[in-house]
């Protein structure tokens, strides 16, 4: 089983997030459970939301604490909060920020790297929500969902040329991160 | 038979735990649906505002009230009046219905009623336990409890089989924790429309409310008469308890799931200690017993399904040759420090042949998360129980010492 956490802010569609990825799991053929850190649904406020993905049915509910991937949104919330906390040594950290992962000293042994999200989803998008472009970078980093599976989630929950939009800043971060890999 | 799930992906769907359970509701094809808005509940009476809206539902009025108070008064008059009636709610709302219970199981009209259990107040609290759904045990209510969004969704379906039948008619409170399953994503098969209408016939109560044929519902029952009502409404329950079970084994024959019907055992037959839970902690115990097996250690799971009517016999048929058992309980009886599946469970052995140390074990209330070594410390100290006696009956497994 894999064990994601995801770090956001309030608005940045951290749960929503959490629910494609499980989505996009299930597509590829795998078992998934997506949950919020419940009850701290404020605009703004650092939130947090979580995806099982695993090849057997999931029974396990309670929250993760020893996640093998992290996906952190906004880089100002290192700050406030330690997106670092019980990541695995041979787990990885996306952070969404245009500095070199070694730009970040934080205390942990898994791998740090970094992908601007926010630029691609100005640039395709057109509007700064990074929810969506670090779904296709995780996918892109960790090999755990294909990109087409997170593709088809995110077009099944916006439609139209927003989707199109989405989708096509999905593949961008996808094929970056996938270099990167 | 043991629990028996569907892993055909084709037929499944990534959804919400409310979702599932609107969609649930949706094709039981309700007459009326009354509800007041309470978190975490409020992803259920959304969603099925949105179907009423897209006109998913046909022949079915939703009706908007002040309270829950009202919510249930209102589906008081239209259950005695024929219709299939609908409400969820959670805590607080639950409390505020406590009166209104007691009137709709007093009527015997089979409402089903889905609590997204949560802690209550003061202080306030939104998160998970099931304090609200269990002070409420006495109401004359069906209690069921479920274990993912699959049981939920299905037991849907069961409940109002079993609130309607003749020999019961009983209404049912079909229970979820809350946010962890209500607000959970994860893969089920929705309740298929063909299936249900073949599994649950429309409802045809054999007396209603009708001007043509007058008839009172609740009347002033003075004490040559009181006792036999409650009389019956026992027997009733009695009645629900082979009830359940068949409407779960029917429910397997035509859908092809089955999750046990009072109570479902896992790795129980040989057990030295046997954890008993209700709810979503049920899926983390299976984890852990699964760890503990392949370790050598003899743990196994006794998941009670179904609270009201409480399923005696089963339970101490399937802890009878334990060597301990520890019951796990998300409430906590103030005054007498125990957790009710275990001042249940302890009361139904006494006067039995059956003699089995067993300790309570209170958990998570108040949204507490439950990691798996909080479980497994558990069965650490039940060790212990096996070699030297009970030193603590019952107790918080998960206090905070630090804080007081």
């Amino acid at each position: 089983m894999k064990e994601i956490r995801i770090h956001g802010r309030g608005g940045q569609g951290s749960v929503t997030a959490a629910e494609l990825l499980a989505g996009a799991a299930f597509e590829d053929g795998q078992f998934s459970q997506a949950f919020p850190a419940f009850g701290v649904e404020r605009r703004g406020a650092p939130v947090q939301a979580f995806t099982r993905i695993s090849d057997a049915p999931i029974r396990l509910r309670s929250q993760i604490y020893e996640p093998d991937y992290i996906i952190v949104q906004d880089p100002t919330l290192i700050e406030v909060v330690d997106v670092e906390s019980g990541a695995k040594d041979d787990g990885i950290i996306i952070i969404n920020s245009d500095f070199a992962p070694e730009d970040f000293d934080l205390d942990t042994n898994a791998r740090i790297m970094t992908v601007n999200a926010t630029k691609i989803a100005l640039d395709v998008i057109g509007r700064p929500i990074v929810n969506t472009v670090l779904l296709g970078a995780f996918a892109g980093a960790t090999g755990e969902v294909r990109a087409s599976s997170i593709v088809n989630a995110v077009k099944g929950r916006f439609s139209g040329k927003i989707g199109e939009k989405n989708a096509e800043a999905v593949q961008k971060a996808y094929d970056l991160m996938a270099e990167d890999k | 038979m043991t629990v028996i799930r569907t892993l055909d992906k084709d037929k499944m769907d990534v959804a919400e735990g409310s979702y599932a359970v609107a969609h649930a509701v949706k094709v039981c094809r309700p007459n009326v649906i009354s509800a007041y808005p309470i978190t975490p509940q409020t992803h259920i009476v959304e969603d099925l505002s949105q179907f009423m809206a897209d006109g998913e539902i046909s022949n079915c009025e939703y009706i908007n009230v002040e309270s829950e108070f009202s919510a249930l008064s209102a589906l008081v008059g239209s259950a005695a009046a024929g219709a299939r009636c609908y409400s969820a709610t959670t805590s607080q709302g639950l409390e505020l219905m406590h009166e209104v219970l007691f009137n709709v199981s007093g009527m015997r009209l089979p409402v089903v009623m889905t609590i997204a259990n949560r802690a209550v107040s003061a202080p306030i609290n939104i998160w998970n336990d099931h304090q609200d759904s269990i002070s409420q045990r006495d109401t004359g209510w069906i209690q069921m409890y479920a274990e993912d969004l699959q049981e939920i969704s299905d037991m849907t379906a069961q409940a109002y089989k079993v609130a309607e039948d003749k020999d019961v008619m009983m209404p049912a409170m079909t229970c979820m924790d809350g946010f962890i399953l209500s607000h959970v994503y994860e893969p089920l098969v929705l309740l298929e429309q063909d299936l249900v209408d073949e599994y649950l016939p429309a409802y045809e109560p054999e007396f209603t409310l009708d001007p043509k044929n007058p008839l009172t519902f609740g009347a002033f029952a003075d004490p040559t008469a009181y006792t036999e009502f409650r009389y019956l409404q026992q027997q009733a329950m009695d009645n629900a308890l082979p009830k359940i079970e068949e409407a779960a084994n029917e429910f397997y024959e035509i859908f092809g799931r089955y999750y046990g019907g009072l109570i479902d055992e896992y790795e129980t037959e040989d057990a030295d200690i046997i954890l008993m839970a209700m709810g979503s902690l049920v899926g983390t115990i299976r984890d852990v017993v699964d760890k503990l097996r392949a370790k050598g250690v003899k743990a196994g799971l006794l998941k009670v399904r179904t609270f009201r009517p409480f399923p005696a016999e089963a339970i101490k048929n399937a802890i009878k040759d334990a060597k301990v058992v520890v019951a796990l309980d998300k409430n906590i009886s103030l005054g007498l420090n125990e957790g009710s599946l275990f001042t249940e469970t302890k009361a139904s052995l006494y006067n039995t042949k059956v003699d089995v140390p067993i300790v309570g074990r209170m958990i998570g209330h108040g949204g507490r998360d439950i990691p798996e070594k909080t479980i497994e410390d558990i069965v650490e100290e039940a060790k212990g129980i096996i070699s030297s006696g009970i030193n603590t009956e019952s107790k918080y497994a998960d206090l905070k010492e630090e804080l007081l």
